[in-house]
């Protein structure tokens, strides 16, 4: 047991500890973080995922700037009572473009990893308004001004470029187009054409083509149109229809 | 306990590590024997813990645990479980006549429960926790019987499997009000006055001489959907305007509104994220409810 009696030398030298201190905890994170990034089964292969538009992307930075994933988590886990309130437990896949995902840790409001197409337009103008209109059990805060806040895209190739920058395989095509795509999307009279080639059924397999809708019934385009765009959309893209669950992962 | 006894102890005495700050000395407690072993034992557990279940990543996936245990395969035992258990009511429930479920003590019993639970889940969020809707907001009442497209089984099956106006459902219900002062497809005067003769077929306060004038431009706009005599037409979820229920409000204000920018309630259909036999469990509770046809 000699060698034991070496760590003098360890714990009289600052730097040599601090060294080797860093050197044990990174043994944690070369065990649980970096096989994430190489193992074939991390991300399940599914059909039907797209990145987000541009509009729909500005609705997520509302969602994060708001901080609703404080008391909302959008991952439904695997167990039968979340299946049934929710629907299909969350995989892995419907975050691989959410840059940072938007799990939570808190449902004092529901999940909504699947709340797209689940309400109205007009049912989430009404909620967000004043969610206590609709439902009078609520405890959400009334989001009433962001109707007021009309929204130009004046940053959101920026935007988008940033999300390419981590990995989201927008095309050049997309960045090039981002403001156009924006304006579009809101806009039902507007030609979506280019838009639903980018982002739609033809483009995506297994896709669905995008919500074209004046979200927020108004004629300006603002921060509501943009969350309730992303809102959505939520959980709505993978084709369940082609997904076989894998057991072994 | 693996520090090295430097100061040999008297018998009776406590020694020390041997280490010293300022004159200040440690005292070499060993560690309680207790405490040691469940150390030893935690290892020893956690080393069989990382066998037991997936855990140490190789190269193309992660070891699979002796136990073959998952939360994927855990979930669908529980599917399993209840399906078994409810499996030949749900069937049965599928099977079953809409107009015949209600002549079935067994399938009335689960259809009510099960349908309020999903009522509760699905439903509540729009039409209230009591079925009461939200009234003035649009979110209809289903506890009278006024229905805007039928309060049948068929009806309501319909209306839940597919929805109203959405755009996910191509089988959804659909009509759409023109708005007929946003367009300019009728002016301020007649917008006036047909709002004066609809006052009138409620039978609320209105002026006589405007109603007058708006009865040939309901007749000559409005007939087409809400029938002449304005009762409505549940084919195309036209509403009766002759009763007091109303949907978006029934006073001047509200009316004029709804006149002048057209109304365009939506429903999600319900075929993707409900089975058939909750669809006909809730459709069944909701038809209980009171207003039932």
């Amino acid at each position: 047991m000699a060698f034991l009696d070496k760590h003098k030398a360890i714990e009289t030298h600052a730097t040599l500890l601090m060294v080797l201190a860093f050197l044990v905890v990174t043994v944690g994170g070369l065990v649980q973080i970096v096989p994430l990034f190489y193992l074939d089964n991390v991300i399940e292969k599914v059909d039907g995922m797209r990145p987000y538009t541009p509009l729909e992307l500005a609705g997520r930075d509302v969602y994060i700037r708001e901080g609703c994933y404080v008391c909302h988590s959008q991952m439904i886990r695997p167990m039968r009572d979340e299946g049934v309130r929710y629907g299909h437990y969350s995989l892995a896949a419907e975050s691989m473009y959410d840059h940072p995902f938007q799990w939570g840790s808190k449902r004092t409001g529901p999940d909504l990893a699947r709340v797209g197409g689940r309400y109205s337009d007009e049912w989430h103008q009404d909620h967000f308004a004043n969610a206590k209109s609709v439902v009078p059990e609520s405890v959400m805060p009334p989001y009433g001004f962001l109707f007021n806040r009309v929204i130009d895209g004046k940053y959101i190739q920026d935007v988008v470029k940033t999300h390419r920058m981590v990995g989201v395989p927008y095309t050049d095509d997309m960045v090039a187009n981002a403001l156009a795509d924006f304006t579009a999307q809101a806009d039902p009279l507007a030609d979506s054409a280019g838009l639903q080639e980018r982002y739609g059924a033809a483009a995506i397999k297994g896709g669905k083509d995008v919500n074209v809708r004046n979200f927020d019934g108004q004629p300006e385009l603002t921060e509501a149109d943009a969350l309730i765009a992303y809102i959505q959309v939520l959980g709505t893209m993978v084709d369940f229809e082609t997904f076989t669950p894998d057991p072994a992962r | 306990m693996c520090a090295k006894q430097v100061t040999k102890a008297a018998p009776g005495q406590v020694e020390t590590t041997g280490h010293s700050w300022d004159g200040i000395e440690e005292y070499n407690n060993p560690l309680p024997r207790w405490w040691v072993w469940i150390l030893y034992l935690c290892i020893i557990w956690g080393v069989g813990y990382t066998v037991a279940y997936p855990a140490w990543p190789l190269i193309t996936g992660a070891t699979q645990g002796v136990l073959g245990q998952d939360s994927r395969i855990d979930v669908n035992a529980e599917y399993a479980e209840w399906d078994a258990k409810n499996g030949p009511i749900k069937e049965k429930l599928i099977a079953t006549d809409l107009n015949a479920i209600k002549d079935d003590p067994e399938l009335v019993a689960y259809a009510e429960r099960a349908g309020a639970a999903v009522f509760r889940t699905n439903c509540a969020q729009c039409h209230g926790a009591g079925a009461a809707g939200v009234q003035q907001l649009g979110y209809p009442n289903l506890l009278d019987d006024d229905w805007l497209w039928g309060g049948t089984m068929e009806d309501i099956h319909l209306t839940v499997t597919h929805g109203i106006r959405n755009t996910t459902d191509a089988d959804a219900r659909y009509s759409e009000m023109p708005k007929w002062g946003v367009d300019e497809l009728l002016d301020a005067t007649q917008i006036g006055d047909v709002v004066e003769y609809v006052l009138k077929l409620s039978g609320q306060d209105h002026d006589a001489a405007k109603a007058e004038a708006g009865m040939t431009v309901f007749v000559e706009n409005c007939a087409a959907c809400h029938t002449e005599a304005g009762t409505g037409d549940r084919v195309q979820g036209a509403p009766n305007l002759t009763d007091a229920v109303w949907l978006y409000g029934g006073s001047r204000e509200a009316i004029q509104q709804t006149v002048f920018y057209a109304r365009f309630g939506v429903m999600p259909n319900w075929n993707q994220r409900l089975k058939e036999d909750e669809i006909r469990a809730v459709s069944y509770y909701v038809h209980s409810l009171g207003g039932g046809e």
